[in-house]
Order: structure tokens, then sequence, then C-alpha cells
């Protein structure tokens, strides 16, 4: 379990007169969870977005099972096998808990307009096959009773679960989650984190920007840390919690 | 399907077959105006897998109607001395729009909204000017004069333009195109329904809801926005090819900006996104003002002796009116798509 699945080399991004990427490297191995963790603003969101298209970059590449991914395009990302769930959570909101994990199979399905017109043999085993991965994955997070529920129906916790559920969808090699556990409460948190767990025993490997402290030192296999757009450590939770640049990164230095 | 579905389709069915010879015997102008409205029917449906399932307000979709109607004048009429069939005339001009569609889609994919609906709009006017001119050097259009005579259907010895006695029955043209409407209104129908539950439909849906999410679920929101754009046109187009033919004649004034519009009126008053609702918005608005035409005048007459208001003037009055109140009490439409209703009735609360 110790190749490497994703190498992302010199990463840079600029935002007018504020750099926030500057030169991030980082490797994350086949079926490990990397934690991602900073301050706010440390740029964790950016480095986000440039690995999954929505940002262009302005340096550096990122490789995917040693493929180069082709980061203009954030289908092509979906595609070559990294799926994201967003921190200010975006379902489509108005469709139902099945639908939204329906389109997630879209990557994977073929399909098209003729297909749909005439009702093929192949699009109606596809479509069947579609709504059965789809009612897995609703299980497998454990909202499928709510299958036929709208999205914004759902509520805060679910709507989570349901996020990664459509990302599960598109059968990725690297499932990025962008603060899953931001606004849950205790409960919910414990919930999460046994599916996060169980994703990784599934072979799955998981890129996690994360707040809450305890939850990355308990759930990562190695963690990252950012500041001002540099990455200032990566090693096993242990090693990082004692690095002092990381802790003049969250707590400042003194003032000697 | 339970009996009494069943039975109720039978008993529509039966209804929509009879109703061009009722009509008949009000006189064959209320065919017609059937025919104009299933016209604007086909018209809105076409326009609501752009507006209302892929989310892409556009405002200059007669364009299309434009070009599937100038495709079947220049193939068949003495213009260019052409007569093709209109079976042949029918596809072509519903791919040439469809290929229209995709020039107007390539350079707004990044527009939304309200940008979105100026370009369109800009489009649609482009295309009737170009109608308007095209007439020297070379005489494309015949400008502003139109083009005449265009060829009517005709299958077999069966010519739309006259009329054929079968038994007690007196077939007109109009009632012969009215029966070619339906038959296309069928199809239309069950293409954007089987669409609309299809990867294709979910994928429109989905970036009409989240544009981002959808991109980084995987959906190359660039072809998919074009596909709706495509689809959408083409159902214009062949709308387009059946109207010069009924008409036997077009010209660039029966494309004004009003005319797309009136279609986009008619998808938002009947519900965007429900196909059902669509198809009674197009009615509505088409069948109105027509009996506003036919009863406005003798009321005026019986009551005060002379025409006080012209029901011209009426007619928009009252189409404005019904507009205003739509938004006020039913904002979603008349006849809303499931999705849509809670979504404004959330926004409403």
């Amino acid at each position: 379990m110790n190749t490497v699945l994703l190498e992302a080399r010199g990463i840079g991004k600029r935002f007018g007169g504020v750099q926030a990427l500057k030169d991030v490297s980082l490797t994350i191995k086949s079926g490990e969870i990397y934690g991602l963790i900073g301050p706010n603003g440390a740029g964790k969101t950016t480095l986000f977005n440039v690995f999954t298209g929505l940002y262009p970059r302005d340096s550096g590449e990122v490789q995917l099972a040693g493929t180069a991914l082709d980061l203009a395009s954030p289908h092509a990302v979906a595609a070559a096998g990294i799926a994201r769930t967003f921190q200010n959570i975006r379902l489509f909101a108005n469709m139902t808990a099945l639908e939204n994990v329906m389109v997630g199979r879209h990557v994977r399905t073929r399909a098209g307009v003729f297909g749909a017109i005439l009702r093929t043999r192949a699009e109606r085993t596809e479509e069947a096959a579609i709504r059965r991965r789809a009612e897995e994955l609703l299980h497998y997070v454990g909202i499928v009773d709510r299958a036929g529920d709208l999205a914004r129906q759902l509520s805060y916790g679910d709507q989570r679960r349901l996020e990664i559920a459509r990302a599960l969808a598109t059968d990725p090699k690297l499932l990025a989650l962008d603060e899953p556990a931001a606004g849950m409460n205790a409960t919910e948190t414990a919930a999460l984190r046994s599916l996060i767990e169980g994703l990784r025993r599934d072979g799955l490997t998981v890129l996690l920007i994360e707040h809450d402290v305890k939850l990355v030192m308990g759930l990562c296999d190695r963690v990252a840390v950012l500041d001002y757009g540099e990455k200032i450590a990566e090693d096993v939770p242990e090693a990082v919690r004692a690095n002092p640049k990381v802790i003049e990164a969250y707590l400042g230095t003194s003032a000697a | 399907m339970s009996a009494r579905e069943k039975f109720g389709l039978v008993l529509i069915a039966v209804a929509l077959i009879a109703l061009p010879f009722v009509l008949a015997s009000a006189g064959t102008a209320w065919v017609r105006i059937t025919n104009f409205a299933v016209l604007f029917v086909l018209l809105s449906l076409g326009l609501n897998i752009v507006v209302g399932f892929a989310g892409l307000l556009d405002l200059g979709y007669v364009a299309f109607f434009a070009v599937g109607a100038y495709v079947y004048a220049l193939l068949a009429s003495p213009h260019f001395g052409l007569h093709l069939p209109f079976w042949v005339i029918l596809p072509i001009g519903a791919t040439v729009a469809c290929i229209a569609g995709v020039i107007l889609g390539a350079p707004t994919l990044r527009l939304r909204g309200d940008y979105l609906a100026i370009v369109t709009l800009g489009f649609g006017e482009i295309v009737r000017i170009f109608m308007n001119n095209l007439s020297s050097p070379v005489n494309l259009t015949n400008g502003p004069k139109g083009i005449n005579r265009i060829d009517p259907f005709q299958i077999g010895p069966l010519n739309f333009s006259a009329s054929d006695t079968i038994g007690a029955l007196t077939f007109s043209g109009p009632i012969k195109y009215y029966y070619f409407l339906l038959l296309l209104l069928l199809v239309v129908i069950v293409i954007n329904r089987r669409l609309q539950d299809s990867r294709i439909g979910r994928a429109w849906v989905a970036i009409r809801e989240d544009e981002i999410a959808a991109k980084a679920s995987g959906i190359n929101t660039r072809n998919i926005k074009l596909l709706a754009f495509a689809m959408g046109a083409s159902f214009g187009g062949t709308a387009g090819g059946m109207f010069a033919a009924i008409q036997g004649f077009v010209s660039p004034e029966s494309f004004v900006l009003n005319e797309s519009i009136m279609v986009l009126a008619m998808v938002v008053l009947g519900g965007m996104g429900n196909i059902w609702g669509v198809i009674a918005g197009a009615m509505l608005l088409s069948f109105v003002p027509e009996l506003l035409r036919y009863t406005v005048e003798p009321v005026q007459r019986a009551l005060f002796g002379k025409l006080l208001v012209d029901p011209e003037v009426l007619r928009m009055l009252v189409f404005g009116a019904a507009l205003v109140l739509t938004m006020r009490f039913r904002p979603a439409g008349l006849w809303p798509e499931t999705r849509h209703r809670r979504e404004m009735s959330e926004n409403r609360a």
C-alpha cells in the first residue's frame, strides 16, 4: 500500500497581489488518509480547487497514478479519478437525494440523446444500473431512507453524507473532502469519522481538509500543514503536533 | 396504467381527433387558429429544454423558428425553382437550426442569466436583419418582401392546400395540417419526456441547479449546454418549416423579438420545466387573444352601438394583466414542475 497515488509538484497560485499558494509539493500514497490543515486563509481550499480544476493554476503540475492531470477541465479531473465535496455544501438542491447521486454516475456512463429518445436496450440497462448503484451508495452512507426527498430537505449532516455519496458515484481513486465536519455536532462528527474509516477499509484514498484538529490527528495517516500558501510540515500526526513551526503558525511566537 | 387512466387517454384522443370538425362548423378560421396554437406549443416545448431544463435564459429563440421557415421557403418555392418534398426539407430545416443553435451557444457558454439573455436577444435580431438584407448582391432571401408561393405539403395524391371529401367528411387543408401537427406534437412530447428522465436530462437540471458542482461531478458542462441549445433549436426549426408550409409565405417581420418574448411568456406562464404546464401556457396565450378578437367587437356593438376599445388594444392589456397576476400569485407558473414549485415557495416564505 505504499505506491504514490497523487503527486503535486511546485503548485503556485496568485490572486492579484496575494500569493495564495507558493511552490507547494506533496505526495499522497494509495490507501492512506492524508490530512491538510492550516490556519484560516492558509490556502487549503485554494489547493483543493487547483487539484480539481476549478481554479487555473499559475505553475506546477499534478499527477494521478502516474499520469498528468488536465487541470484545465474539472470534468476531466473527475473522469481521471478525483472526486470532491465542498466546504459550503453544493448539492443540486431541487433534485432528490437519489437523483443527486445518479448525476454522479454521469461521468462513468455513456447514454446520449438518441439512446434516451429511442429508449434503446443499452440505455435502459444503463439507466437501471445507474439507479441501482445510486441506491447502493445511499445505503452505504446511511441515508437510503431519504432517497426520494429533495436534497434541500435533508438535515445538515445528511446533506454532507449525500455529497460524499455523489462524489463516490464517480468511482474516484482519490476522495477529497473539504471540511466535512464543519458545523457538525459531536454525534454527527463521530458518525462521519466512522464513515471515513470505512472508506479507508474499502481501499479508498482520502484527502481531508479539516479544522477539527482532534478529528484530523485521530484519523489521518499523514498530515501536511499549510501556512501563508507554503507547506511548512508534512509527517505523521504526532511529529506534526510536535513541530515548532506548526505551533508557531497556530499560536504565534512568544512575545520576547 | 390503470383502466381509468386508459379510458381517460382514449377519451382525450377521440376528442382531439374530432376537434377540427367541431371547429370547422364554427368556421375554418378556427381550425387555422388551432394550428397556430399547436405550432406555438411546439415552439414552447423546444424553448422549455433550454430555459426550463437547462436554465439558460434564451431571448432569441425565434431565430431558430426563422431559420427553419426560410430553409423550407428556399427549398420549396419558385424563388430558386426548387420543389423538394416536405419530408426531406423538415429534417434539413431541423438540422440547419440545430447548427445555428450550436453557433449561438458556443460564444455564450460562460454567460448566465441577464447577460445570456442579452446576447441571445442580439442573436435573434441578427438573424432577422440577415433575412431582411440578404437580397443583394445575391438574392437569397428576397429581403423584406419575403418569399411567396411556398409549396404546401403533398403526400402522394393528398394536397394539403386543397379539400378532399371522404364519405360525409370534408378534409380541408387546415384540417390535414391539424392532424399532421398533432402527430408531430405527440412525437415532440415523447422526446421531451424521455430526455427529461435520462442521463442527459439529469445533467441539464444539475447545471441549472449548480454549475460548479455539476462540473466537479464530472459533467462536461460545455457539451451538455450546447446539446440543450441544439435540441431546443431543432424543435424550433421544425416548427418553422411547418409555419412556412401552412402560411405559404414567409417574411422577416414574422420573426421579431416580440415572438421570442411571447414564446418565453408561454413557458414561464405555464410553468418552466413541466411539459404539461408549458403546453397549457402556450394554448392559453394562443387562444385567449383570438377569443377576444372575435368577441370584443360584437359585444361592444351590442352594448354601446359602437366600437369603444379596439380589440387589439384590449388584447395586449389582458395579456399584460395575465402575466402580472401570474407573477404575483403563482410565480412558478400555472402548472409548475415539482422541483421549481418548492424552490419558489421557499423563496417566498
